[in-house]
């Protein structure tokens, strides 16, 4: 048996490296990796708590729905990248700044 | 059981980093698939076989292909398709012909005699639980991914949707 600690700490090492995606790199498209990456990280939560309950099953069903959710969130976002993209010919966020005082 | 922990963490981890120093985002997306396998393979060890699946089939299947398809439309300079050309269609033919002749007389001449085997109710305990707590406890909640879904779909198609370019300044 695996001590749900070291689930804990891979789950932590992953979601901070998501983190540090998503802020260190400039690309749209790379922030979302980073960010499930990130969503990916707290369902290792999850199921790692599940282990402690075995007869419940609450953690696994909030993983699939995170999954879901993860999955509607990517799609949604990279309309709206395209979107950008085809208005303002970058997938840069730095880059679109029409609404900031210049 | 725990030395294949060990191993999986360390391909999530090293995929994630590898995503953060890579130089081009293909990359970066392809280890993201590494890592999402990873993911996987820890869920698959953890008792919870589902998550493992939907892991494998939502997130390596699905979101890993539409991240791809997004790099490809907003590349800046968008690469040359590539050409496919055939040739050597005499070996390729007469190899694929041997290894299905090949393979359909030994399943043919082989008696493979173990006949049905019953599945047995133990193996599939969890899954058959999962199913039926989708079913039952979780019904609202499976119902409500599904509507998120189809808004999803129909939303998704309606940002990226090709329009007037000069609808929105």
């Amino acid at each position: 048996m695996i001590p749900i600690e070291n689930y804990l700490i891979l789950s932590a090492l992953l979601f901070c490296i998501g983190l540090m995606i998503v802020v260190i790199k400039r690309n749209a498209i790379a922030i979302l990796l980073g960010l499930e990456l990130m969503l990916n990280a707290a369902n290792i939560n999850l199921v790692a708590f599940n282990l402690e309950y075995p007869e419940r099953l609450d953690g696994q069903m909030f993983a699939v729905f995170v999954i879901i959710i993860a999955a509607s969130e990517a799609a949604v976002g990279l309309a709206i990248i395209l979107r950008a993209y085809r208005l303002f010919q970058t997938a840069v966020p730095d880059d679109i700044s029409t609404l900031k005082e210049s | 059981m725990s030395y294949a922990f060990y191993i999986f963490a360390f391909i999530a981890v090293a995929a994630a980093l590898g995503i953060l120093f890579a130089r081009r985002l293909f990359h970066a997306a392809l280890l993201l698939l590494v890592c999402f396998l990873a993911v996987a393979g820890i869920y698959a060890i953890s008792f919870a076989e589902w998550v493992a699946v939907t892991q494998i089939l939502v997130y390596a299947g699905g979101v890993v292909v539409i991240i791809i398809f997004g790099i490809m439309l907003t590349a800046r300079i968008p690469a040359r398709p590539t050409a496919v050309s055939n040739n050597k269609w005499f070996a390729g033919t007469l190899l694929g012909l041997a290894a299905m002749g090949f393979l359909i007389t030994l399943f043919v001449r082989e008696a493979f005699g173990v006949g049905a085997v019953p599945l047995s109710e133990e193996r599939f305990t969890m899954v058959n639980r999962f199913g039926i707590a989708l079913m039952t406890d979780y019904l609202l909640p499976f119902e409500a991914a599904g509507l998120l879904l189809l808004i999803t779909l129909v939303g998704a198609a309606v940002i990226a949707a090709t329009q007037n370019k000069n609808s929105i300044s």
